[in-house]
């Protein structure tokens, strides 16, 4: 049952990593256009690199 | 997103003033353009508008949003939302441009955005709650139960109190406004389990219900998402509509043309009028001679000729020459206002609407807390005052009783019903309207602009030798009067070029004459030309000697005749109902099937017949576009207006058809018994799991597991049944 102090703090720690993430990406607005977003992915242009914000 | 509409007009002056002042704040700026675009649909849209702005000297970025069908320009000051428009129009793209509204846009996204952040926390907290829980059913005891209980508590009690906020807050302000609603209920068993199971861990008890009610939490709050996001959707659409028309006039002072605001004009002031432009006020004619279209107020297809000292209301469209009116009523007294005031008492008759919603919040809300201080006192009365074992039943009826899939079970159908009826064309402007128009049993169109284009086409081009229509496509193209721009489409349209006529002049209000092959022709109205006037509209040609005459029906919009059809087939009844005269009227109705019809009727005649047929016991569908429609459009039980109608026949109506097309309607019909029927189904579901689940509680046998098993299984049934929606 020692394992339980390691698990537990671990599993807890994942998780807010995930609700950190889930934040960051809510703050950059990436649920604002669902529906764009899903057509995106069919756009023949690719891109070397992601968009910065300074272009 | 912009968060409050635009306020009524017969809301007091001063509130109509603001905004305007806002809206020319903002416009300033002028470094952020939002411009809408209806008819972007795919990823290929997306990028060749995205590709074609950013070519445009002075756009930073351009992106698309597709769900709002908008694009967002980030552009220098020299950039202007009019070039952008004429850009995208020559790309094939429909454009408007929207009043940014910064302030009120970034509101109703943080509202979206924190709701959907308490989704996130919650379901986070849901899962980590669950694992430990599970070890906690799978057998786990004494100390190891007891730290899992701990470490629940320590997750599940900042959790509720910060998801379960909008409940807290909701069933707070209803308390104090001395109702009940369905939160009310929600945000006690939300209290009340997490405070019990407190109280059971410190007593180191076997059940804690705390992932029952992080649970709880995480699915009302996916209700409570969608249904903001529905009623986001819609609100801007409508602000969307409404940003589009900008009341401005021109105003003559000393000779001197400035633009300025029409609530700014004064009984007196001289106001000119451009060819193509609508009316602002109502006044007298002192200068200028043309003919106006009266179509949006009176339903007339038949412009009207207006010289010096003729009489002009405001909303009508001046269509040949400049005319300069002195105003005779402005703001308040103006026709239009008069309109829009019969149009707030018709709405304020309508009597308010009980949704389905409504109904079972209002008879589940008190039973919820009756039911567990039931449990409560028979569990008292048969343990013979065992407080510990009757909380413990009374929390457990509680959370089991919880409306959970009821929290789902509208809001999940109508964001699928109105996804479906938006992919159609169809946006709903009020959230009541798809129970509404479920209901309905009687559909009235009106003629003008609705059911036609309200565009006149030329119908007997046959008739006439090839000179004549030659001649007649050359002088045609010197005008912008409605008649001759379609008779030259439907010329060009033949393959036809134009004949070498020579000293075009167009006389306003009569037509235009020039000379071909040295005779003097003309086109324009009957007495001018010199032929004799036929019944229906019409445009007359002169070739010296000879005349012709070319006569114009009102092309029928694409889907007339399927939407009319398509009601009938549905067993409504259809009726006609337009301002025009008689025999266009009559002949309408014959075309498309149309049994019953009315001709001539004046705004208030076509509002007493919708509440004839509603005395009858109908349920009236108004299908209307011009401003006199808006009396009969407020005043039936659910409307419906294209998306070229006028700003206050839009603003009346509780959904608009954005396309041309008018066979959504029927679709729309469908589909609103459709989603009624599947809320039914999810009330009685979500009711079924507690007739199950609720004597269980009620005779103890509920432990934490059975609680989370209910809640989860009837949302994910309620959800389901929601997208089976075709």
């Amino acid at each position: 049952m020692e394992v339980l102090a390691i698990l537990i703090p671990v599993s807890l720690f994942l998780g807010l990593l995930g609700l950190g993430a889930f934040f960051w990406t809510l703050r950059r607005g990436q649920y604002d256009d669902p529906e764009g977003d899903s057509r995106r992915i069919l756009n023949s242009d690719y891109d070397d690199r992601p968009k910065r914000d300074d272009e | 997103m912009t968060e409050a509409l635009r306020p009524p007009p017969s809301a007091c002056p001063a509130c109509a003033v603001v905004p305007a002042a806002v809206e020319t704040a903002t416009a300033a700026t002028g470094a952020r353009l939002l411009l809408s675009l209806p008819t972007i649909h795919c990823a290929g849209c997306i990028a060749t508008v995205e590709r074609d702005l950013a070519k445009h000297p002075g756009i930073r970025s351009a992106r698309v949003n597709l769900t709002l069908k908008r694009v967002s320009v980030d552009a220098g000051p020299e950039v202007t939302a009019a070039a952008l428009i004429e850009r995208l129009g020559r790309l094939g793209y429909e454009a408007h441009e929207l009043d940014p509204g910064v302030l009120s846009m970034t509101e109703t996204d943080r509202q979206g955005r924190d709701l959907l952040m308490r989704v996130g926390v919650s379901g986070f907290a849901m899962m980590n709650i669950m694992i430990l829980s599970i070890a906690v059913w799978a057998g786990a005891e004494d100390a190891t139960r007891d730290l899992f209980h701990l470490i629940s508590a320590l997750i599940a009690i900042p959790t509720v109190a910060f998801a379960g906020q909008p409940f807290f807050r909701s069933a707070w302000s209803a308390l104090r406004a001395g109702r009940l609603n369905m939160d009310g209920p929600i945000a006690l068993a939300l209290v009340l389990t997490v405070a019990i199971s407190v109280y059971e861990t410190m007593q180191s008890g076997h059940h804690a219900y705390f992932e029952a009610v992080v649970m709880l939490t995480f699915f009302l709050l996916i209700g409570r998402y969608l249904d903001h996001r529905a009623r986001a959707l819609a609100r801007s659409a409508a602000q969307e509509l409404a940003a589009l028309e900008v009341p401005r006039a021109i105003r003559l002072r000393d000779g001197e043309e400035a633009e300025v605001p029409v609530a700014d004009l004064a009984v007196g002031d001289l106001v000119r009028v451009r060819p193509g432009g609508r009316v602002p006020v109502d006044g007298v004619v002192t200068a200028g001679r043309s003919e106006v279209d009266r179509s949006l107020l009176t339903g007339e297809t038949l412009p009207v000729v207006t010289a010096e000292g003729a009489l002009v209301s405001a909303g009508e469209v001046n269509l040949t020459g400049p005319l300069t009116v002195r105003v005779t009523a402005a703001g308040r007294d103006s026709s239009l206002h008069r309109m829009a005031d019969l149009v707030a008492a018709a709405e304020s008759a309508r009597t308010r609407y009980t949704t389905l919603a409504d109904r079972a919040a209002r008879a589940y809300a008190p039973t919820i807390p009756l039911l567990s201080l039931g449990a409560f006192a028979a569990w008292m009365w048969i343990s013979g005052g065992d407080l510990r074992l009757s909380v413990n039943i009374a929390i457990a009826t509680l959370i089991i009783t919880c409306p959970c899939a009821l929290g789902l079970a509208v809001p999940a159908v109508v964001t699928a019903a109105s996804g479906r009826l938006f992919r159609k064309g169809l946006l709903i402007k009020d959230g009541t309207a798809l129970e509404r128009l479920a209901e309905v049993d009687t559909v009235v169109f009106d003629k003008t602009g609705t059911l036609t284009m309200g565009t006149p086409v030329p119908d007997n081009l046959d008739a006439h030798p090839e000179d004549a229509l030659r001649v007649a496509l050359a002088l045609a193209e010197g005008s912008s009067h409605p008649l001759a721009r379609a008779l030259a489409e439907a010329l060009r349209a033949r393959g036809l070029s134009p004949a070498a006529v020579e000293d075009l002049r167009e006389a306003p209000g009569y037509g235009v004459q020039g000379r071909w092959g040295g005779r003097d022709v003309r086109l324009g109205r009957a007495g001018w030309v010199g032929a004799t006037h036929a019944a229906t509209t019409g445009a007359y040609l002169s070739l010296g000697d000879e005349t012709h005459s070319f006569t114009f029906t009102d092309a029928l919009r694409p889907g007339a005749e399927d939407v009319v059809r398509g009601l009938q087939a549905q067993g409504k009844a259809v009726w006609l109902i337009s301002g025009d005269v008689a025999p266009a009227v009559e002949a309408m109705a014959r075309r498309l099937g149309i049994a019953h019809w009315q001709a001539g009727a004046l705004p208030e005649d076509k509002a007493a017949r919708i509440a004839a047929l509603q005395a009858g016991g109908a349920r009236v569908l108004m299908v209307g576009d011009g401003l006199n429609d808006t009396v009969a459009l407020s005043a039936a039980d659910v409307s419906i207006s294209p998306a070229s109608a006028l700003d206050a026949a839009r603003a009346a109506s509780d959904m608009v058809l954005l396309g041309r097309d008018l066979a959504p309607i029927a679709d729309a019909l469908r589909i609103a018994r459709l989603s009624t029927r599947r809320i039914r189904e999810n009330f009685w579901q979500s009711g079924a799991y507690n007739a199950v689940f609720v004597p269980v509680a009620l005779l103890g046998f509920c432990t934490p597991l059975w609680a989370a098993l209910a809640m989860s299984v009837s949302s994910i049934t309620v959800s389901l049944n929601a997208l089976r929606l075709k």
